[in-house]
């Protein structure tokens, strides 16, 4: 018996109510998100993530007082990430209820913002969130690269050596994306994957490309991910979470 | 009436533990108020006392002692039940590994220890650190706090350092990670889990539930 791998719905948000797309673009409306975030954890959830994709800071309130209903209501882990610039926004969003946060682009700007962090709040708080997108030409050795602002902005950094980095800045957990696979549903990258997982000592949860729950398996198994994290799947009911862990443990993975 | 002050000391998520209270409360019917406060005068009256916590122990302590809640706490454990969670319970023991090394309250003769890095499960699989996620708690003795919790039931974990007390008897509940570790421990009118309750969905709300009705005895 051993620690439990995790399934996680992501609830991307914009200005309140929860959206999905593909690649970032084609927005679609999925509810509320204290309802959704409800529905899930009675479900059985592992976690729930709440990523703030609202463009303007001038909304931000409005994810403050999201959250703070989600927690008031939801007893299992909540990440809440998106603009995270200062560790006071850090500090909001703990006494608004959040158990970590997700850090993304002003890791990339400013590294040392990771480290700041985990020395204040603790490393288990700290989640660093990587978009990769692969480089490589087909046929070459396989490569990814960091992308920031939601896939826009190219880094130039190298993906493995940018999540050993961050673990060794203090984070506590590296939400991955691929940029190639999110919203597409086909499958986690999960050569890319296994490569971060194997490179870092903490958890990795496998983000973005869910369209079946082989893939979620596969994200585990093959991917060596410690959690698994999907919106669209379980957004428009095609599959509810008991059944993807039945499906999960019916492949002998340890399920809550 | 039941009065429940969460030990406020600046460190940490102490929304989702009040939260967490007020609605097991709610939900049991038990009139309850809870606050939570670093006040001495608030954490005396009160009837019982939370002690969570989460960060790094050495500004844990720091901020324990600066709010003298280690000298509130070593008075208070003799008089009402106390409910330690994570570094809560970590701060009970002696000492801690952690930053260096961080001399603790020193209730429960013990250390804190950090997970080795690089151990492997029973398949090979290398296991990262922290501890982050649902395991599963066997019961290694009856308490009250156990009431409606099935033996063996999962519970939210996140930590890299857990409580090895010297007595093996106040080892109430253990996990593995691979090796068994304490998960919870009990003397007298405390008692303290690494697990998050408030956190752990209904095994953790009914946990905090008989929390609110427990007369700190070790036996019903």
């Amino acid at each position: 018996m051993t620690l439990a791998k995790r399934i996680i719905p992501c609830l991307d948000c914009d200005n309140g109510r929860v959206v999905k797309g593909v690649k970032f673009v084609d927005i679609r409306d999925a509810g509320d998100p204290v309802e959704v975030s409800k529905r899930y954890c009675d479900q059985g959830a592992d976690e729930i993530t709440f990523l703030d994709i609202t463009a303007s800071s001038s909304e931000r309130n409005t994810t403050i007082h999201t959250v703070e209903a989600i927690a008031s209501q939801v007893f299992i882990p909540l990440t809440v990430g998106g603009g995270i610039r200062k560790l006071q926004d850090i500090r909001n969003l703990l006494n608004a209820g959040a158990d970590k946060v997700g850090i993304n682009t002003s890791a990339v700007l400013n590294p040392e913002f990771v480290r700041e962090a985990a020395d204040r709040f603790g490393s288990q708080c700290i989640v660093v969130a990587i978009d990769a997108k692969c480089i490589s030409k087909p046929g070459e050795p396989r490569q990814w690269e960091i992308f920031t602002h939601g896939g826009r902005n190219p880094t130039g950094l190298e993906a493995i050596a940018w999540a050993r980095k961050m673990v060794g800045y203090g984070a506590g957990e590296i939400l991955l994306t691929s940029m190639d696979r999110d919203g597409t549903k086909s499958g986690f990258d999960l050569e890319l994957n296994r490569a971060i997982s194997e490179a870092v000592t903490v958890p990795v949860i496998a983000s973005g490309g869910v369209g079946n729950l082989q893939d979620l398996v596969d994200g585990i198994i093959i991917g060596k991910a410690d959690a698994v994290l999907a919106a669209s799947i379980f957004h428009f009911g095609q599959f509810t979470i008991p059944q993807a862990k039945q499906y999960m443990r019916e492949h002998g993975i340890e399920m809550r | 009436m039941t009065h429940v002050a969460v030990i406020d000391y600046g460190m940490g998520n102490l929304h989702s533990v009040a939260k967490a209270l007020e609605h097991v409360g709610k939900r049991a019917g038990i009139t309850l108020k809870v606050s939570v406060t670093s006040d001495p005068a608030v954490l005396r009256a009160a009837d019982r006392l939370v002690f969570p916590g989460v960060g790094a122990m050495r500004d844990c302590m720091a901020e324990i002692r600066r709010l003298c809640v280690d000298e509130i706490l070593r008075e208070q454990v003799k008089l009402k039940p106390v409910l330690a969670i994570c570094v809560g319970m970590q701060a009970l023991m002696q000492h801690s590994d952690e930053n260096g090394g961080v001399p603790c309250i020193g209730l429960f003769a013990g250390q804190v220890k950090r997970f080795d890095d690089h151990a492997v499960d029973q398949s090979g699989a290398e296991l990262k650190v922290p501890h982050m996620g649902w395991n599963r708690v066997r019961q290694t003795q009856a308490h009250p706090m156990w009431r409606g919790i099935a033996d063996n039931s999962h519970f939210y974990f996140v930590h890299s350092y857990y409580v090895a007390p010297d007595a093996p008897a106040v080892i109430v509940g253990e996990a593995d990670y691979p090796k068994p570790f304490c998960a919870a421990m009990a003397h007298k009118k405390v008692f303290a889990v690494q697990f998050h309750p408030e956190k752990s969905q209904a095994n953790g709300l009914q946990l905090l539930e008989n929390f609110l009705g427990w007369n700190g005895q070790a036996h019903l």
